[in-house]
């Protein structure tokens, strides 16, 4: 579904990514891992355009590398960026509404089913979304790329900064999400929710994939896991 | 007394409205595109210089309409062809180019109108008035501009708040990258907010033409005080580019009413300054053309953020 080759990306003189390497298959849920800093923001960044990726990134076999981000959006691509980047003076609502691509094709995701899902922004649907916590930003940010029906969703750094309760229920929506049928890219600091939902994780050093295997195998690697993850 | 403070502050209300027209469409590019945008004033003149060329052919109402969309063209191919293209090397390229695009305009418009006011005018049953009082007339005109100019608001705000459009404009202003993410076109939603903007300061220039004067000189005249205008509502704010349009404009022509000099008002304190006569004899109306300058440098020095604004100049 998404492959991924020898990408490389810059931030001003520095490279960044040095020859990234990976594919992601339909209904897969990979989680890519690596400490801060190694790149893994920017591999989703620049797949998404938002950095001026350079090599080949595939999407359902169509070269997506140096499009519009909103190009790529519309060929099924949904991001969900680190800093969650609700739009605080809009509601909760809208925020929602915003979501949908094209109004006149709505897709299966419906706003009232979101709002039923997170009673908490149900209650907020028509406040402002900037009174929102952190915890419920996040889940308005991952319903509002919902509403645009994405194939393949790449959530950036989902339970930072949250709470333990939190966090739990951030893992069982991208556990809903994929049993909906959408493919997920995780980019994810705490390994424990990586472990448990992913099929497949990747990790990450220095600008290129360094490990490549299923969580059980990540967790018998004790070298890469000391190597790269370890602080 | 009563006559020139009711009168000031209808003309200042007018004039201040006006102010708005031209900075609403400022403030909204900047707070989205982050382009400071020096050449929107020549896009008011382009307004008048319209208007009355295509009044000749189809007669004055038709024109107030078509020279706005027309000006709102202009600037959406601005924007297309040139601005996006000067984006990609930052906002300096951006100030640049607006400021070179002011003098072509200018030269432009000269060239094809000549160097001296044109003949732009209100059809004559416009110039009766509306009402009388204390003997002045307040012509028709000058309260049809206020309809129109309460009329723009009502459909801005209705744009903003009430359509999907709108709603795109301020998740834009705050977070234009996530609506990209979201596969909503936003150099296509730039593209149409300029030349929104540009269309609303082409209306302004309609409507301000008869008003003031259509003259080649009318966007330098004009042109700064807009920029005061957003530097004291506060960059990026729209309710504050509403509020220091009002307060500079009742401010200008309140100044221009008064005409006590500096020395006659300290001298109602009881100070007498004679040694410095000529500077006292200065009077108010004489400073009338320096007030928005003045409020913009205290401004700055006092509440650098503005009237309502969140980030510095």
């Amino acid at each position: 579904m998404l492959e991924v080759k020898d990408l490389h990306a810059y931030y001003g003189k520095s490279h960044i990514l040095n020859g990234v390497n990976f594919h992601l298959e339909e209904g897969e849920v990979v989680s890519l891992l690596g400490r801060n800093g190694v790149g893994r923001s920017t591999t989703v960044k620049s797949i998404m355009g938002e950095v001026p990726p350079q090599g080949s990134i595939r999407f359902r076999g169509k070269e997506i590398a140096g499009l519009p981000s909103h190009a790529i959006a519309r060929r099924g691509l949904g991001y969900v960026p680190e800093d969650r980047d609700i739009f605080p003076t809009l509601t909760v609502r809208q925020n929602l509404e915003l979501g949908i691509k094209n109004p006149r094709k709505p897709g299966k995701w419906k706003v009232q089913q979101m709002l039923d899902m997170f009673p908490n922004l149900a209650r907020r649907a028509d406040s402002p979304a900037g009174v929102l916590s952190g915890g419920e930003k996040q889940m308005l940010t991952m319903c509002r790329t919902l509403m645009g029906d994405p194939e393949l969703m790449m959530i950036d750094e989902p339970t930072e900064g949250l709470a333990p309760l939190i966090v739990k229920q951030i893992g069982e929506l991208i556990s809903d999400i994929a049993n909906a049928g959408v493919s997920i890219l995780l980019v994810e600091q705490k390994l424990s929710i990586a472990m448990d939902i992913s099929h497949r994780v990747l990790v990450m050093g220095h600008g290129q994939i360094v490990f490549e295997g299923t969580p059980e195998e990540l967790r018998a690697d004790d070298a890469i896991r000391k190597e790269w993850l370890e602080v | 007394m009563l006559e020139i403070i009711l009168f000031s502050l209808l003309n200042g209300i007018l004039y201040g409205l006006l102010l708005f027209m031209l900075s609403s469409g400022l403030t909204l590019i900047f707070s989205m595109m982050g382009v400071l945008n020096f050449a929107h004033a020549s896009f008011y003149m382009l307004g008048a210089y319209f208007a009355y060329t295509l009044g000749m052919h189809t007669g004055f109402w038709p024109a107030l309409i078509l020279a706005p969309i027309l000006v709102g063209v202009v600037g959406s191919l601005v924007e297309r062809f040139g601005l996006r293209r000067v984006h990609a090397n930052g906002h300096v390229a951006e100030l640049l180019f607006t400021f070179g695009l002011a003098y072509v305009i200018d030269e432009l418009v000269q060239l094809t109108w000549g160097t001296v006011a044109v003949p732009y005018r209100e059809p004559d049953y416009l110039r009766e008035p509306l009402f009388t009082l204390f003997g002045t007339d307040y012509s028709i005109f000058r309260g049809v501009v206020i309809l129109i100019s309460i009329l723009m608001f009502i459909a801005l705000w209705y744009l903003l708040k009430k359509t999907r459009v709108g709603m795109m404009i301020r998740a834009a202003l705050t977070h234009g990258a996530m609506v990209g993410h979201l596969g909503h076109n936003v150099p296509r939603l730039f593209m149409l907010v300029f030349g929104f903007g540009c269309a609303l300061a082409g209306l302004a220039g309609v409507i301000g033409g008869p008003l003031l004067a259509t003259e080649p000189g009318m966007a330098a005249t004009l042109g700064p005080i807009v920029f005061v205008v957003v530097v004291v509502g506060g960059m990026g704010s729209l309710p504050g580019a509403f509020y220091a349009s009002l307060l500079i404009g009742l401010l200008q022509t309140f100044f221009v009413a008064i005409d006590a000099s500096v020395a006659d008002i300290l001298g109602i304190f009881g100070l007498q300054i004679d040694p410095y006569g000529e500077v006292a004899r200065i009077t108010l109306a004489n400073l009338a053309p320096m007030t928005p300058f003045i409020l913009l440098v205290l401004m700055l020095i006092f509440r650098p953020r503005g009237l309502m604004g969140e980030l510095e100049p």
